[in-house]
């Protein structure tokens, strides 16, 4: 259980990420904003309690590797990783903003913390698979955590690498679904729908556990319950809004690939104290 | 070494062989199959637990092996060249190559080694797929020898890698004495009316065509360019100022191969006719590999033909 004090201190500087975010989406003018606010919870939670890393050193062998298969959200993954120390936070305002940015619209692995380019939906997890293996083999206890979009599992490869990693007993690896029912097009549901999905994922050999990305003690206890079954690669469905935190763009299918405009990022600094834009 | 060097191996049992014997040397060696296990002979059993088999699931298995070279290990990954460079192509160039990778990716049964398979199965793109990736090394090699000494080669080379070998048959040796470096090509003729170069099992068929015009008083020279990325382009140049036209063999389509880097570095730096033979911008049909050479028109016979049209070409006079 999170004490109370614990869950208002996670929940305050996840609102900092989520600021962090929007502030570097709208200075950019681009950005997959809806998609980093809807992981920001779960991102922040799994880098402030479970992952074991040391930012001076990203390249430490025996790290956990978090893997955002989902690259697009990679608004959340800078800003959780500037504040967790990885580097500078003054480098946030290159994102999309200076040419050759270690902060571009897809996570890239010139910036410390990432662990593999992603962006093209059905490679991380299955990076990830390699790396868990490289871990079985070598006999080391590090975790892959890979986080993947619901609508990432219409892609063929998601479930060729579910069958390898069921098969080869990669008890080691972690799977997060970003549940938000949406995708660029349209709700999940009506593009293509993935449903039963915990059932899916159980009938291709892993432990699955449905949670509340937004719910802090759910994410806390889902991430510490890993591995869920000996033996078994485990996955999170963790349900989540897309756009969480920002009212404007919650659950909308057009702020997958959207920011605010100045107008909006005025009335919104009133609501959520954003600040000024340029800090 | 359990196998004789001088013989007439087949590029597959020549792999098998030194994947084994140099890969349970070393640790970091892992191989990644795709229902391919057979590449891989005694490896496989011998460092089980180095031996992954993602199933019938190519792009799985590319990524795989980008995980585990993000891991330090050297995965060789192989199937037919067709699958692995194309259903895979995006992991290939995204996952690993952009990475800069030591991921081996082996591309076995290539052109018509996968002779009555037909075209699904006939890899007549792969090179040029290949040669278009950033970091990525193209390496094809003559015979068994070249492709065990590739192998070896490849174990201390930095950066992802493709090697482009034939199937069970075996091939005739091409005896040399120059060792196999990466990125240098290795001369079988000397010559100086023209220069033949090829890679794979063609650089036999430009050896005895050389041999034939020989008997002619035509000296061609032949060139073995295992190593069609990075081009040894200084070898391309000296053959172009001192034999004055080139002639490129290979069992691959006209686009974009060896006949194309080649082109591309004469045009630049030394303007000399480049005539390039290989398969005409289409696909393979279902044939007995002596068939299909004869077919496309890529046997000794053929070489020697277009040889002497290039001599008498107006501008190479």
């Amino acid at each position: 259980m999170l004490a109370v004090d614990e869950l208002k201190r996670l929940q305050q500087e996840a609102a900092e990420v989520r600021k962090a975010a929007i502030k570097m989406a709208t200075r950019a003018g681009t950005g997959h904003l809806g998609p980093a606010l809807g992981i920001t919870d779960v991102m922040w939670v799994l880098y402030s309690r479970h992952l074991k890393y040391d930012p001076q050193n990203p390249s430490w062998p025996e790290r956990d590797r978090v893997i955002l298969s989902k690259g697009h959200s990679c608004l959340a993954l800078y800003a959780v990783l500037a504040k967790k120390g990885f580097f500078d936070e003054e480098l946030l305002k290159t994102y999309c903003r200076q040419l050759n940015t270690k902060l571009g619209g897809h996570p890239e692995r010139d910036l410390p913390g990432v662990e593999a380019n992603t962006g093209s939906l059905g490679h991380g997890f299955n990076i990830g698979i390699g790396m868990a293996l490289a871990a079985k083999v070598d006999r080391k206890d590090y975790k892959v955590y890979a986080i993947l979009g619901d609508g990432e599992t219409q892609e063929g490869s998601i479930w060729e690498g579910a069958m390898a990693a069921a098969h080869y007993g990669l008890d080691n690896l972690v799977a997060i679904v970003d549940r938000n029912n949406l995708q660029v097009s349209n709700f999940v549901d009506r593009v293509m729908n993935i449903e039963p999905l915990a059932d899916k994922w159980a009938s291709f050999g892993w432990a699955v556990r449905e949670i509340d990305g937004h719910d802090y003690q759910q994410i806390d206890t889902a991430l510490r319950a890993v591995p869920f079954i000996t033996g078994k690669p485990s996955v999170i469905i963790a349900k989540t809004v897309k756009g969480k935190g920002l009212p404007i763009a919650e659950n909308k299918v057009e702020w997958h690939h959207k920011v605010p405009t100045a107008e909006e990022y005025q009335a919104m600094d009133q609501l959520l104290n954003l600040g000024s834009l340029e800090d | 070494m359990a196998i004789d060097l001088t013989s007439d191996l087949s590029t597959r049992k020549a792999f098998s062989e030194a994947i084994t014997e140099f890969g349970l040397k070393d640790e970091r060696v892992f191989s990644v199959a795709a229902d391919s296990e057979s590449r891989f002979g005694a490896f496989r059993k011998e460092a089980a637990e180095r031996a992954i088999n993602a199933g019938i699931a190519e792009q799985n298995a590319m990524s795989i092996a980008a995980g585990l070279a993000f891991c330090g290990k050297i995965p060789f990954i192989s199937t037919y060249a067709t699958f692995l460079t194309m259903r895979a192509c995006e992991q290939i160039r995204t996952d690993i190559a952009f990475a800069n990778l030591n991921v081996r990716i082996v591309g076995t049964n290539a052109g018509f080694s996968s002779d009555w398979l037909g075209m699904t199965h006939q890899a007549l793109e792969d090179v040029a797929l290949m040669r278009s990736i950033p970091n990525m090394t193209v390496l094809i090699p003559a015979d068994g020898a070249a492709t065990y000494r590739l192998v070896e080669a490849l174990l201390e080379y930095e950066g992802p890698a493709y090697l482009r070998i034939r199937g069970t048959a075996r091939e005739p040796h091409v005896p040399c004495d120059e060792p196999i470096v990466i990125g240098k090509a290795r001369q079988i003729r000397a010559g100086n009316d023209l220069t033949i170069i090829a890679y794979g099992r063609l650089v036999y068929e430009a050896m005895l065509a050389a041999d034939r015009l020989a008997q002619e008083g035509i000296a061609a020279r032949v060139l073995d360019m295992h190593t069609v990325k990075p081009l040894d382009e200084a070898a391309v140049l000296k053959a172009a100022s001192e034999t004055r036209r080139i002639l490129t063999v290979e069992e691959h389509n006209i686009i974009g191969g060896l006949g194309s880097a080649v082109a591309e570095v004469t045009s630049a730096h030394c303007p000399v006719p480049v005539r390039r033979m290989g398969v005409p911008d289409r696909y393979g049909v279902p044939g007995s590999e002596a068939d299909l050479f004869a077919f496309f028109g890529l046997t000794s016979e053929h070489i020697v033909t277009e040889a002497k049209k290039l001599l008498e070409t107006e501008e190479s006079k």
